[in-house]
């Protein structure tokens, strides 16, 4: 077991738990609390894939943006769940076998693929993350300029739907 | 250094502890916690691949890196429009569990 091992089955540990947390605690707001400390725990194993830009995407976009989202919709519709009686509904049961055999299924699948087994080495920093040539790749028609273009409108959609459902139209006309 | 059947497994148990979230949870806030723990667990795989073909090829690989930027993105779009339709809901209905929901008419 080298150094790295133990650190990733260290995170890896954490994520899992914060994440069961978040799913099974019943106040809402330490769900989200806790799925600030999972998301975290996400950007550590992207640093040690030797991805650092998107460990940095990952707190910018999901810690900074997405889970203060949450919390602030959680703080919004506080009052409507109290936090007492059953957060789950008669189908938890079999939402439980039913996720743990889709789980058992691929880590059988997976244990038993040779080409999993493989160890990944420290990759070079010329092959490695390069954000240059993700830049480049993203503006070049003959690469990413399409998908990067519906990226960017799927964006823009979503900005007017989100203006448009939240904001109270008819009530500021008259 | 780390096997790649590591963080594959890894991230089925985020995806599946996502999963259960989703079909399990009656508030809708915590339904799309579930979903950005599966999201979360899609990008865990994808630059585990990444990882694995820049070290086969040994070549600098891009596209896995284009698909994990353009999963960010959608994330971000998902949560905004979700979040919104929840207070969109809270206001017309004072209530966001997901099976009381069950009208289209607004």
């Amino acid at each position: 077991m080298t150094t790295l091992q133990i650190v990733f089955l260290i995170i890896a540990a954490i994520t899992l738990v914060s994440a069961c947390l978040v799913v099974m605690t019943r106040k809402i707001m330490h769900a989200a609390l806790w799925l600030v400390l999972s998301l975290m725990g996400v950007a550590m194993v992207y640093a040690t894939l030797q991805s650092g830009f998107y460990a940095v995407v990952q707190v910018l976009v999901y810690i900074g943006a997405i889970s203060t989202l949450i919390i602030f919709a959680v703080m919004m519709t506080r009052n409507v769940m109290e936090d007492v009686g059953p957060q789950s509904n008669r189908g938890w049961g079999l939402a439980l076998v039913g996720s743990l055999i889709l789980f058992a299924g691929t880590s059988a699948i997976l244990l038993t693929w040779d080409k999993a087994q493989t160890v990944l080495q420290e990759i070079p920093a010329v092959n490695g993350e390069n954000i240059q040539m993700l830049g480049l790749a993203l503006v070049d028609p003959m690469g990413f300029l399409i998908p990067f273009e519906v990226a960017s409108v799927l964006l823009l959609a979503a900005l007017v739907a989100a203006i448009f459902l939240t904001a109270d139209i008819k009530r500021s006309r008259s | 250094m780390i096997p790649l059947s590591w963080y594959l497994i890894f991230s089925a148990a985020l995806f599946c502890i996502g999963l259960y979230g989703v079909l399990s949870r009656k508030n809708s806030v915590a339904i799309l916690m579930g979903v950005e723990l599966m999201l979360n667990s899609c990008t865990i795989n994808l630059l585990a691949f990444w990882h694995y073909y820049a070290q086969v090829r040994q070549a600098p690989q891009m596209s896995p890196l284009v698909f994990a930027a353009i999963i960010f993105a959608v994330a971000a779009a998902e949560t905004a429009v979700g979040l919104a339709l929840i207070i969109s809901a809270y206001r017309k209905r004072q209530n966001i569990i997901a099976s009381d929901l069950d009208e289209l008419k607004g």
